[in-house]
């Protein structure tokens, strides 16, 4: 099975289980079933369920928050993640704060589903990881999925809150089979603890292989959960271990990094970490390849980290 | 001080509320009554901003009060849903009957409608909401119509002209159309957004905007609290029973400052304003309106003294 088959069967089971789950989207309609296929078969078996949009992101997740307010359990599909700015207002200024500003006499049971990163060619505008802008919205939940178990368990787990979720799906992932948690790098006393989530994952768990090579031990901790943040479990993750690299494809700066790093202040690790471009992701494949998070860079990155830096 | 439970029951129990909108006198008695609620709730509240006793904001809809009154009274209370914005205080008081929970609330104590979270213009109660971002709320009720469309429920979103420039609006005006949404649009256009006459930035007619999306559109000018109610219902009517999206447009006046002192208007135009006042309109042909008005100003005497000896709101 592959990721985007692991989120279709879990979101057909969504909606078969639950009659209150609707659908939104552009071009979710079968056969097409979405620009990424992970809606496929839903609107012929749910098709009172299933909204075609109109691009109007914006608008799109506003009907979704006034469905959920009225007890429908909204997920939507935004087509690329670099056009989740022109739904930012009605994340962050209505879902977020509906349930606490109405004092809890409503909820808002929103999932929104989109696919983020690059590595396909696609350019500037959608080829972007812009998970971190909805990260650290109070009530707003952030996951990002990988092949690593199961995809479509961390969907369920989106859909079943009360309160608003953000759902990445780095696109690269989508053809990737689903392999066991099990294959993760997860020696009993790493040299380095890599810390990653999404598309990282795989970057990190091929770097591992290439470390290995060298004899040096690293463990692979694929974060699902980017907001709440999971403090503890990073740090029990992390565990003795003192040298520590976050992963992210996104641009650098009030990212992953940082949060993983303030998760480990005064334990005494050495951190380092690695993002993408602070520019816009350029169409060439191989300047892409360039600026993008690679194992060969995440080995070196380890490398320089066990050479001597400093704790923070 | 009182009990929390029962200075809420004294605010909020379901025989007052009834009361409290005049829902068992004659249709004009009870437009009037809930028309000069609204507005002595209002000066009230620019009272006492002015003297210190709340805090934040307020923006009163002094002059529009005939619009919600109209509109509100052509829905059912129980079933319709109600969005409104910063400007939602007239609206809330004629969908709910609620004034002591709607000071409080402006007040920031424990016994408001959202205890103390919400403010001014962020008010939940029932089927109301309303939110401080222009057009977001658009989107919204397009897809609280479309949720509850199967009850039969039609949804009111109020907006202002200063709203027709965002792009929210024409995406909700767009969905609305194209599925059948049972959703009205009201538009209470007051001529001018904050201290901007909508002619420096608004193009195009206002009463017609719905109608490229083939929506239909209901127009008024005027401040006769029985014409907008009449207009409101043939509005309603259409809504429910063909599950269409309909647009009212109300041409209208703020009486009143944009928020507490923000007024750069020159008094004729002021003057012009309080000459299309609803009131006085309504009460002429009310028999026992000083009566009323002595049961409002004792509505909002109270609900004032409730408000104040709740608990104040943290954490």
């Amino acid at each position: 099975m592959r990721v985007v088959e692991s989120l279709n069967s879990a979101l057909l089971d969504l909606m078969t289980c639950d009659q209150r789950v609707v659908l939104l989207g552009e071009d979710v309609l079968d056969p097409y079933g979405g620009a990424f296929k992970v809606t496929k078969g839903a609107s012929d078996r749910f098709p009172d369920r299933v909204w075609t949009t109109p691009i109007s992101e914006g608008g799109i997740v506003g009907v979704a928050n006034g469905l959920a307010i009225k007890g429908w359990r909204p997920i939507v599909e935004i087509m690329f993640g670099d056009f989740t700015t022109l739904a930012f207002d009605q994340i962050l200024n209505h879902a977020a704060k509906f349930a606490w500003m109405y004092d809890d006499q409503v909820t808002v049971p929103l999932v929104v589903r989109t696919p983020m990163g690059g590595r396909r060619g696609y350019g500037p505008t959608h080829s972007q990881s812009l998970e971190k802008h909805f990260c650290g919205i109070p009530g707003v939940a952030v996951y990002a999925v990988h092949q690593y178990g199961s995809p479509g368990t961390l969907l369920r787990e989106a859909a079943a809150r009360d309160q608003p979720s953000v759902f990445i799906e780095n696109k690269v992932l989508y053809a990737r089979p689903v392999e066991a948690v099990e294959a993760l790098p997860n020696p009993p006393s790493p040299d380095v603890v890599i810390l990653a989530y999404g598309g990282c994952v795989e970057v990190a768990v091929a770097a591992a292989k290439l470390l290995r090579e060298e004899e040096i031990a690293a463990r692979v901790v694929p974060v699902t959960r980017l907001w709440p943040f999971p403090e503890e479990e990073i740090r029990l993750a992390v565990g003795p271990c003192r040298h520590v690299l976050s992963v992210e494809e996104g641009a650098p700066g009030w990212g992953f990094a940082a949060q993983c790093a303030l998760a480990l202040v005064n334990k005494g690790v050495s951190f380092a970490h690695i993002a993408g471009p602070d520019h816009p992701i350029p169409s060439s494949a191989a300047w892409e390849a360039d600026l993008l998070p690679s194992p060969q860079g995440v080995f070196r990155a380890v490398e320089s980290l066990l050479g001597g830096a400093q704790a923070i | 001080m009182r009990g929390l439970a029962e200075l809420a029951a004294k605010a909020g129990s379901r025989d007052d509320e009834n009361a409290v909108l005049g829902l068992d006198l004659s249709q004009a008695e009870q437009f009037y009554q809930q028309m000069v609620l609204i507005r002595y709730a209002e000066e009230r509240l620019l009272d006492l901003f002015s003297t210190g006793a709340l805090n934040g904001t307020t923006h009163t809809s002094i002059g529009q009060e005939a619009n919600a009154v109209g509109v509100i009274n052509a829905l059912d209370r129980s079933l319709d849903t109600v969005w409104s914005h910063h400007r939602c205080h007239g609206h809330f008081i004629a969908y709910s009957g609620q004034v002591a929970s709607l000071f409080a609330e402006v007040m920031g104590r424990t016994l408001g409608v959202c205890r103390g979270r919400g403010g001014s213009q962020h008010l939940c109660y029932r089927n109301f909401y309303s939110n401080g971002i222009q057009g977001g709320i658009a989107p919204l009720a397009v897809g609280s119509a479309l949720g509850d469309r199967a009850k039969g429920a039609v949804t009111v979103v109020f907006i202002g002209d200063g709203t027709t420039g965002e792009g929210a609006l024409y995406e909700s005006l767009n969905m609305a159309a194209v599925w059948n949404v049972p959703v009205l649009f009201v538009l209470e256009d007051n001529g001018i957004a904050q201290t901007t006459p909508k002619e420096l930035t608004l193009a195009g007619a206002l009463d017609r905007r719905a109608e490229p999306f083939g929506i239909r559109s209901f127009a008024y000018d005027g401040a006769d609290v029985m014409d907008i109610h009449a207009l409101a219902s043939d509005a309603v009517r259409y809504v429910r029973h063909e599950s269409r999206p309909a647009w009212l447009y109300i041409r209208t006046e703020r009486i009143g400052p944009h928020s507490k002192g923000d007024d750069t208007r020159s008094p004729e135009r002021i003057a012009a304003a309080r000459a299309r006042d609803p009131l006085p309109i309504l009460r002429s042909r009310v028999a026992n309106a000083a009566d009323i008005e002595s049961r409002c100003m004792a509505i909002v005497d109270s609900a004032v003294s409730l408000a104040q000896q709740a608990p104040i709101a943290r954490g």
